[in-house]
């Protein structure tokens, strides 16, 4: 089923990343953009194979382009709100064109720069992200109709037969918790979640 | 001796092989008139693995991450393109320490015709001074190899950025056409 964005149920980010968090089972990589998408992830258990990316807003997905290439037998699995992803749209025609199946990038959406006093992002009334995707090459773009169906998305994705991309409208409850703010620490954890050496 | 043999290597070998035997296997690229004979090199070699990002940060994005994942990268870019990359440098590759290898074709002197990109060169030296980030202006060919070498070394031994500026003295750079 694919569902035009306007028909997707509005659902909230936190109960969302902890669906995703449960789905993975095979030390699967996740790279968290800035601001409240972090504060979810980090809130729903830490992992080793968590990135908590504290500043460059917009860089997510390339991070997690760099990881996939690095290591082509992992999933890595980039978390973005939609401000992120509008600055720095030019991204995802670098994962089409790279084609990585092991990526899989999950954009949540609700329409406002949300950790900045709720100004609204383009994607609340002109910009489909999903088509833009799409629009960008990446063929496997869709929104979640509903929990079911992001349950159903991510399953898929986690396949490797990506690159994958998925939108999720979200409400505009705030993030739970807050991450460390400890980039050398974050770093270097997660590097010892891949099983890298420096 | 033939021609090959005799003739001595051109910059963009001397970088090729330097990354080579430093294990570099990615590099990501914002294309550079200058810089293209490295780049189609970079392709042409099976050891790399080379492609353009639309964006000179989104590029150091990628690299970062590569880096994470054990693989070591660097990334090509023009002058101005360096104006773009100031936030990425300041909030992730220098706090977290990333061994980033940054290859800047030097516009905007010796010759430039541009004004844009004169201004945007007067910006860089002291953009990377106040990061405390380690950067060094190749002039000679008979420097570049050690210089590469070592820091890309340094680099990794201590957890932080280099920046390479290849001048138009290295390279030739970009002449005015008209």
């Amino acid at each position: 089923m694919t569902v035009p964005q306007h028909n997707a149920k509005v659902m909230n980010r936190f109960a969302l990343t902890k669906r995703l968090v449960a789905a993975l089972k095979r030390e699967e990589a996740v790279i968290a953009g800035i601001g409240n998408t972090n504060f979810d992830l980090w809130s729903s258990g830490r992992r080793p194979q968590n990135f908590y990316m504290l500043g460059s807003m917009g860089l997510a997905i390339p991070i997690a382009l760099g990881v996939a290439i690095a290591q082509p037998r992992r999933h890595v699995i980039a978390l973005e709100g939609d401000g992120s992803l509008l600055m720095q749209l030019g991204c995802l025609s670098t994962v089409a064109v790279q084609a990585p199946r092991n990526l899989t990038i999950i954009v949540w959406d609700n329409g406002i720069y949300q950790i900045t006093g709720g100004q609204p992002t383009a994607s609340a009334t002109a910009a489909d992200l999903v088509a833009i995707a799409r629009g960008s090459g990446i063929a496997r773009s869709a929104w979640a109709a509903d929990e079911a169906d992001f349950d159903r998305l991510v399953a898929e994705a986690l396949h490797d037969g990506g690159p994958s991309f998925i939108a999720a409208r979200i409400d505009g409850e705030p993030g739970v918790g807050t991450t460390d703010r400890d980039p050398v620490q974050i770093r270097a954890r997660f590097m010892e979640g891949l099983g890298v050496k420096r | 001796m033939n021609e090959a043999q005799s003739r001595p290597a051109a910059w963009h070998e001397v970088v090729l092989a330097t990354l080579k035997s430093n294990n570099v296997r990615l590099a990501v690229y914002v294309p550079d008139r200058v810089f293209t004979p490295l780049i189609a090199a970079l392709h042409a070699d099976p050891f790399f693995t080379a492609f353009a990002a639309t964006r000179e940060e989104e590029a150091l994005g990628i690299i970062a991450g590569a880096w994470m994942g054990g693989l070591r990268g660097t990334v090509l870019m023009q002058t101005s393109g360096f104006g773009t990359i100031p936030n990425a440098l300041a909030s992730l590759i220098v706090p977290c320490q990333i061994p980033a290898l940054i290859f800047v074709s030097e516009r905007g002197t010796l010759g430039e015709f541009n004004l844009g990109q004169a201004m945007v060169c007067k910006t860089m030296r002291p953009v990377l001074a106040s990061l405390a980030v380690e950067h060094h202006t190749i002039t000679r060919q008979d420097e570049l190899e050690f210089i590469v070498d070592r820091s890309i070394k340094q680099a990794v031994a201590t957890q932080a950025p280099a920046v390479f500026i290849l001048s138009p003295l290295l390279t030739g750079g970009k002449v005015f056409a008209a």
